[in-house]
């Protein structure tokens, strides 16, 4: 692992800070170097927002990644995921949940969505909501999401289970297991799709 | 030691909180929010009995950080770029009597106005005062530089501005911690005039300023964080202030850089670095994230030395912030963009929250106000601005904290009935009850409606500084009694809440709508709390 660039896409109070917090711990643990770029303020208020999260072997420099060069888009919406394609390295890959986060009346039809989406040869779309209703709660949605992602970030999965277990520690044991499972379960759907590829 | 993940501001409230800061004050405003708040929950600051204030507005904070320099302790105060403009007075004079106990002026500035109304750069304001500007590029600097901040304002007696921008407040990276430092003991000023700006101590303190000027261009070379990096292409040499010194770097990917390089965190600028430069480089590329201050220095009036390329030649977008692509094209580098923005993204603004109790007052507002039709309300900062947005569309003006008021009064002196404004309970105390007391000296028509929802919404919940007390404010401002009235905006009284706003509406004299219920993230946050509570 040289360097990872990842854009974390939503919109304001769906929590991709959440994700960043726990790929930011994975990472310092691991001995990387990390920048983490946040949004405060008004967009907050159900507007689109983004998170630049660099890790890197090197001292990085900018806390923004510059357009091109994001190895990941990690969206917990997905016409949000499309907002930043600007910024995908041509041989990026996109991640995001399929379920739409609808609070404008000029939202695009879902299907179209998706096609756009398609469109993009390194893609995972996943209905991270069913899955983590599956697994017992709605809210680890994100978790899927990034567990999703895991197999492209060069880390070792024991370092995103110490994370869960660092900051839902606190909680209780049985949220950081459904945790840790909701990204057991968004890894295998990337896994299953690598393999197809590959096949 | 470890290195913690801080954000930029965190990073300055930790080095505050290290490096022997008894006290801080702020009003809050994005981006600067996040300092004060992390003085306020750490446990090490209240362990340390530092005084962690959250001001009626920057102005008063910035006197009460001025106050607690006079008794000899280091101290800071915190605000964002359009907060100056309010604490300027303070600011401008607190330069001419000098500071006692260390000083830190902190200002966060917007460019691409992210979350504020214009994109104005606080360096204009330090050059203005005359006193030392420390611009860091990292998260590291930020925390290094208040310790260093705190010691430039004892070796000189003079406040420090500490000016950073948007994105190093809101990014996050390891920050190593230094040896705390004890607090300064209590100690007066030695000369008991030196706070006083009668005339004739004025000018003499004026004069003090003035010669101090050269000192402070010393430190500025001497200092560690300006420096100067050859480079054997000399075609161009290149200024990189503050954070535009990363995006620099950020296109050599092998950290080498053909051209000399001036790194700048400190002004007033290193004159003898930056004569170099010019001397030996055949053009000079100024890059800096806020206005070309730098860059129009350089240039001079009549512009006929060297070529300086910057925002004012058109190498680099005149407004907004910069990024490492913006930097890069001035460099002569191709672009990188990925894929465009597929045409079905739709835009999304942010928005009233559901739940949110302005919903129900504007709904009111909007009715009541139909006979008379649009564009009489003026409005102010705050989540409320957002009614300016569809479907609501129910403010004409946002302009700054408590011009709502005001210009309201103006527009009614005008001629303008009814004449609206709107305004929240945390920006009434901060600007607005000085233009109620206007109003009603003058019998100006006006109804103001206070949208009270028991906290600064926008800066994510920070207390309200009149918690209760606003009914007690307007009845003491002189508005008479029956026409201060108090509604609770909720769906279910829509109907006689618009009766209200109408009868108000009607009167000829000053009225206040006081429309009272709480933040729904507010209510949510101490909901989830409760319950937390419950089951432990």
């Amino acid at each position: 692992m040289n360097k990872k660039d990842i854009i974390l896409a939503g919109v304001g109070g769906q929590g991709i800070l959440s994700i960043a917090a726990t790929i930011g711990y994975a990472a310092v643990q691991s001995g990387l170097y990390l920048k983490q770029a946040e949004v405060h303020g008004m967009s907050q208020r159900g507007g689109d927002v983004q998170s630049h999260l660099r890790i890197s072997e090197k001292e990085i420099a900018s806390d923004l990644i510059p357009e091109g060069k994001a190895d990941m888009i990690i969206s917990v919406e997905p016409m949000e995921s499309l907002r930043y394609l600007p910024f995908l390295d041509p041989e990026g890959w996109l991640i995001t949940n399929s379920k739409p986060f609808i609070n404008i009346p000029n939202y695009p039809e879902e299907k179209s969505v998706v096609q756009e989406i398609k469109k993009i040869s390194n893609h995972v779309i996943l209905d991270a909501e069913t899955i983590a209703k599956d697994l017992g709660s709605a809210k680890v949605a994100n978790m899927v999401i990034l567990g999703a992602a895991i197999p492209f970030l060069g880390l070792d999965f024991e370092k995103f289970e110490e994370a869960i277990k660092f900051i839902f520690g606190k909680k209780g044991e049985d949220l950081v297991n459904i945790n840790i499972n909701a990204l057991k379960a968004g890894r295998e759907i990337t896994d299953d799709k690598i393999k197809k590829q590959m096949q | 030691m470890q290195k913690q993940l801080l954000l930029g501001d965190e990073a300055i409230a930790q080095g505050g909180i290290d490096a022997g800061m008894s006290g801080i004050y702020a009003y809050p405003g994005t981006p600067s929010t996040e300092i004060t708040e992390y003085v306020k929950a750490s446990k090490e600051a209240r362990e340390k009995g530092i005084s962690a204030n959250w001001a009626s507005n920057e102005k008063t904070a910035a006197e009460a950080s001025l106050g607690m320099s006079y008794a000899g302790k280091r101290t800071m105060v915190c605000m964002k770029h359009v907060g100056l403009n309010v604490a300027a007075d303070p600011f401008i004079n607190s330069a001419i009597t000098g500071a006692n106990g260390g000083m830190i002026y902190v200002v966060a500035d917007d460019p691409s106005m992210h979350s504020s109304q214009n994109e104005q750069d606080s360096r204009f304001f330090g050059k203005f005062a005359m006193i030392p500007v420390l611009e860091p590029s990292s998260q590291q600097e930020a925390y290094d530089m208040v310790h260093y901040g705190f010691e430039l304002s004892e070796k000189f007696e003079i406040p420090v501005m500490m000016r950073l921008t948007t994105r190093l407040a809101h990014s996050r990276a390891g920050v190593e911690r230094k040896e705390p430092k004890k607090q300064n003991d209590y100690k007066i000023p030695e000369n008991l005039k030196q706070f006083i700006l009668l005339p004739a101590i004025a000018r003499q303190s004026y004069k003090k300023l003035l010669k101090a000027q050269d000192a402070f261009s010393g430190e500025s070379h001497s200092s560690p964080y300006n420096s100067y990096t050859d480079g054997k292409d000399k075609s161009l040499g290149i200024i990189a202030c503050g954070l535009a010194y990363n995006y620099l770097y950020e296109n050599y990917p092998d950290r080498n850089i053909p051209y000399p390089v001036i790194k700048i965190g400190q002004y007033p600028l290193p004159y003898k670095l930056i004569d170099k430069i010019y001397e030996e480089c055949d053009e000079i590329l100024v890059l800096e994230d806020g206005y070309p201050i730098v860059e129009e220095l350089l240039k001079g009036f009549l512009n006929k030395g060297k070529k300086i390329h910057g925002r004012l030649d058109g190498y680099i977008p005149r407004d907004g912030e910069l990024n490492p692509n913006i930097v890069g094209e001035a460099l002569g580098f191709k672009k990188t963009r990925g894929n465009d923005i597929p045409s079905i993204v739709a835009k999304r603004p942010p928005s009233l929250c559901k739940g949110c109790p302005h919903i129900d007052s504007f709904l009111g507002l909007n009715e009541a106000l139909e006979p008379y039709g649009k564009g009489r309300v003026f409005s102010d900062i705050g989540c409320y601005t957002l009614g300016a947005l569809p479907p609501y569309n129910a403010i004409n003006t946002c302009v700054d904290m408590g011009a709502s008021i005001t210009m309201a009064k103006g527009a009614a002196d005008a001629g303008m009935f009814p004449a609206i404004a709107v305004i929240g309970d945390s920006t009434f105390t901060h600007s607005g009850i000085t233009g109620l007391l206007d109003a009603v000296n003058d019998k100006s028509s006006i109804t103001v409606v206070i949208l009270d929802n028991y906290t600064t919404g926008m800066t994510g919940g920070q207390p309200s500084a009149a918690y209760e007390r606003i009914e007690n404010i307007c009845k003491g401002v002189g508005v008479e009694e029956e026409h201060i009235r108090v509604l609770k905006p909720l769906k279910k009284h829509h109907e006689e809440n618009t009766a209200a706003f109408k009868e108000e509406l009607a009167y000829k004299g000053v009225s206040v709508i006081i429309a009272k219920r709480e933040c729904i993230q507010t209510l949510n946050k101490r909901m989830r709390e409760k319950f937390k509570e419950k089951k432990k």
